[in-house]
């Protein structure tokens, strides 16, 4: 009985990360952000959206947004073959898809163990996305913040202007 | 949500439904028909709404219903003869009752403005018939009222240890009885429990009663006599019959014996008949969350499209057997087809439901205005995508106002005129070629043309030297800004004109059209998809991609030649069409698609309704085919995007675009000026 307990009070403080690759550098998100894991397949481009959204696909029938996410970092888009993996990811109710190089790993990351990101020295287009960073057994593993990269503002940046004043015509002809 | 609250939004619903059934009575009523089972109907809706009201404490609806039941009693006994004012009188009940319980919906204690003048109506009724100060007590009804309780005791066997004993009970319960007559309470023994005589425990009670009691009494009072036993039996009390005293005196008399013989059947029948009743009534209709249904209807969508894309490849296979193979599929296709029609159905309702809403809005506009008008509707029972149907109360509701206020004229006026005091309005519903047709017709004063012109021009919405047909000056009534009441009248100047209807059937994928003939009256059509569910599409490639473009708002397709088109500078490209200019928007510009054609003259133009009814050329690569397409809501997983309405998936299992035609023009004016922006750059730039 008390062993049961103490697992319990150990596993609440381990949390499990996903680990991946991007251009070879290891990142982690929260397992239980993860719906399923795929291999790559054609998207169909959704028009007007920034570059990293590499455009929707069907997932058993209902039409999933791919973020290409080395192209969300600013290292250009990804040459998806076969070999790569689209991550379907629940990010508060919304189904995306994350277009990344591999899968690779199952982490046990204790919450000390996640330390916080350094201010200074980051490669730009990260410092906004990172959740923390986990030394696992002398490993850095970057843990992203799904809420941060999927952000609304973000992915409307591009043609901001022109997208906010359609949007507000769109508005007002359905009120 | 809180189990409350859900139970809540459950009363409400049902209240609502409640609430059309009443009114639908009260129009049966209104027409002539005051049959005693039109009253009764009424009343148990009413009283229903009562009963549920009082679980949630809502107490002017309590209050209201009161009296409005109690004045239906009366009718029902005859104690109060139905007259029109009288029906008038339910029928301005029945609105107050309706606002008492949408303002408890939200949440408001407030009463409608009409609350006092209703109420008070209703009691200075009751109080003038009955003859005696009315009270408004629960207790005046329920004291007075004779009732048959049948009551199922079931003591549990060790009852009598407690020091209970049956036999008191019985003969408290007994003295309950209406009068002395013995007829007024009869006992059933159930003996089936007893076991062998060698078995028996004489301190255990083997026996279970059935009664019925005829009685002046309460529930509550009945409840009382098992009050001690209540842990130690089974009690079970059901209502038989209710019948007040005093309408005996002046109730006809076969209503007497209709009654009577009612009573002694329900004395008769065994219990388990009247709870059969009672389970055939409530299997007719379930409720189901919409999101359940909604979600069959995806899965069905998907499953037919699958099946067509499993017979295009089955084709593709050589080898024995493949025929039969092919055959079965094609069997399946129908049953597909079949599961998909009653799938749809579930969704679909009777127009009904809005219907139902007109007949009050005319009386109060009507009124208000101090005109008479009779409403006609027919076709009520045409059924309608549920989604259509909520989205099509508003601006229903707009158009009739709209013809009760600027339609139909004062009844001076129309009696100057020759015409009928009453002006008439009809309101039509029907199936015809898979889409569903509203009309609206009125034999008001029609579209004054002049009238129109004139506040056209005041408002610049057309140039001085235009040479508009008649039914031309008569859609300028869609434009938006136009309104054509020189006064903003309570009715329809809220703000909305018939714009905003147009807008809202368009967003339907519907179309709204006009005819009108001064003088004589004027007729709104409107055509509305029978789902919303699927659509007709057309499908475009540009680049590598596709999309779909709603059949609805396409007019004609062509490939112009060099000499149509023409590009004007500082504007964008322009297409001639017999002897008309369509401007032009090219969907791999506003859409950034590579490797698309650039000369509309290789290309293929579609020509598309666009907003206000202008007509745009879309520039597209190549047209495929028409096909029917499941619509996926893109807003479920991504914000939405300018000029895409929704998403679908192909045959081939390739997600595809539904365009929204609406605002393309928009979007291909501003891609126009940021490439004039970009090329005077690269101007400065050389410089």
């Amino acid at each position: 009985m008390n062993e049961v307990i103490q697992e319990t009070e150990h596993k609440a403080k381990i949390h499990q990360f996903i680990t991946f690759s991007v251009n070879k550098q290891e990142y982690g998100i929260e397992i239980t952000s993860i719906r399923e894991i795929k291999g790559w397949i054609n998207t169909t481009s959704l028009p007007n959206t920034p570059q990293y959204m590499r455009g929707v696909i069907n997932l058993r029938g209902s039409v999933v947004p791919v973020l290409d996410l080395r192209c969300r970092f600013g290292l250009g888009l990804t040459e998806a073959t076969k070999a790569h993996v689209i991550m379907i990811l629940n990010i508060q109710g919304r189904i995306m898809g994350m277009l990344v190089d591999a899968v690779s790993d199952i982490i046990y990351v204790k919450v000390e163990d996640i330390k916080s990101v350094p201010s200074m020295d980051v490669t730009e287009g990260q410092d906004t996305v990172l959740q923390g960073i986990a030394d696992i057994d002398g490993r850095m593993v970057a843990l992203l913040s799904l809420e941060k990269i999927f952000d609304h503002s973000k992915c409307l940046h591009f043609e901001g202007e022109m997208h906010q004043e359609i949007m507000q015509g769109h508005n007002k002809n359905s009120e | 949500m809180s189990e409350f609250g859900q139970f809540k939004n459950i009363y409400f619903e049902e209240c609502g439904d409640l609430i059309a059934l009443a009114e639908e009575t009260l129009l049966l009523m209104q027409a002539g028909d005051s049959s005693l089972e039109n009253i009764n109907a009424l009343f148990r809706a009413i009283h229903s709404i009562k009963g549920g009201a009082g679980s949630f404490s809502f107490n002017n609806i309590v209050t209201f219903a009161h009296e409005f039941e109690t004045l239906l009693d009366h009718l029902r006994n005859e104690s109060i003869e139905f007259n029109s004012d009288i029906c008038q009188l339910l029928i301005k009940s029945h609105d107050v009752l309706h606002d008492l319980i949408n303002l408890a919906k939200r949440n408001s204690d407030e009463k409608p403005l009409q609350f006092f003048t209703v109420h008070s109506q209703l009691l200075e009724v009751l109080e003038h018939h009955t003859g005696s100060a009315y009270l408004s007590k629960d207790e005046v009804n329920e004291e007075i009222a004779e009732t048959v309780f049948q009551i199922n005791f079931k003591p549990h066997p060790n009852m009598m240890k407690f020091g209970n004993d049956p036999l008191f009970l019985i003969r408290e319960l007994s003295s309950l009885k209406l009068d002395q007559k013995s007829e007024n309470f009869s006992v059933i023994i159930h003996e089936d429990q007893v076991p062998y005589l060698s078995e028996i425990d004489w301190s255990l009670c083997y026996f279970w009663w059935q009664f019925q009691i005829k009685t002046m009494h309460t529930l509550s009072r009945i409840k009382e006599v098992f009050e001690f036993v209540e842990d130690d039996c089974e009690l079970e009390i059901t209502i038989l019959n209710k019948i007040v005293i005093e309408s005996k005196s002046r109730t006809d008399l076969s209503i007497l014996k209709e009654q009577k013989s009612q009573e002694i059947n329900s004395l008769k029948i065994s219990d388990s008949g009247s709870s059969k009743s009672q389970k055939e009534e409530m299997s007719h209709s379930i409720r189901v969350e919409l999101d359940r249904i909604d979600r069959l209807v995806n899965t069905v969508g998907e499953m037919v499209i699958k099946q067509a894309m499993l017979i295009d490849q089955a084709q593709l296979i050589q080898g024995d057997g493949i025929h039969d193979f092919i055959k079965g599929l094609q069997d399946l296709n129908h049953h597909m087809r079949d599961l998909q029609d009653y799938v749809m159905a579930i969704r679909a309702q009777p127009v009904k439901t809005v219907f139902s809403r007109i007949p009050r809005l005319v009386r109060e506009v009507a009124s208000e205005l101090g005109k008479e008008v009779n409403l006609v509707m027919s076709g009520e029972t045409t059924e309608i995508d549920k989604t259509v149907i909520e989205r099509l109360g508003e601006p229903l509701m707009h158009m009739i106002r709209n013809a009760v206020d600027h339609g139909i004229e004062s009844p001076n006026d129309r009696e100057k005129n020759k015409k009928n005091r009453i002006g008439s309005i009809h309101l039509h519903a029907e199936h015809k070629s898979g889409r569903i047709l509203i009309e609206i017709t009125d034999d008001g004063k029609g579209i004054n043309r002049n009238g129109v012109l004139k506040k056209a021009l005041e408002k610049d919405l057309i140039s001085p030297d235009h040479n508009l047909t008649g039914d031309e000056i008569d859609n300028l009534i869609f434009l938006p800004g136009f309104s054509t009441a020189t006064e903003i009248t309570n009715i329809s100047g809220r703000g909305v004109g018939m714009d905003v209807v147009k807008k809202s059937i368009q967003s339907l994928g519907g179309r709204v059209s006009i005819s009108s003939i001064e003088g004589k009256g004027c007729k709104f059509t409107l055509t509305l998809p029978l789902t919303l569910a699927v659509l007709d599409g057309m499908i475009a490639s540009v680049g590598n991609q596709q999309y779909i473009i709603p059949i609805i708002n396409i007019i004609e397709t062509l490939r112009p030649s060099k000499a149509q088109v023409s590009s004007l500078i500082g504007c964008h490209d322009i297409m001639l069409l017999r002897k008309n200019t369509i401007s032009l928007v090219y969907l791999h510009e506003i859409f950034n698609i590579p490797n698309a054609i650039h000369d509309p003259w290789n290309a293929i133009v579609v020509v598309v309704e666009s907003e206000g009814g202008e007509l745009i050329g879309l520039v597209v690569d190549e047209l495929h085919k028409q096909q029917q397409v499941v619509i996926k809501g893109l807003e479920d997983n991504y914000d939405p995007i300018p000029g895409i309405s929704a998403a679908t998936i192909l045959g081939n299992g390739n997600v595809s675009m539904i365009l929204d035609v609406a605002v393309l023009k928009k979007l291909g004016q501003q891609q126009y000026k940021k490439r004039l922006e970009t090329d005077k750059k690269t101007i400065t730039n050389l410089r």
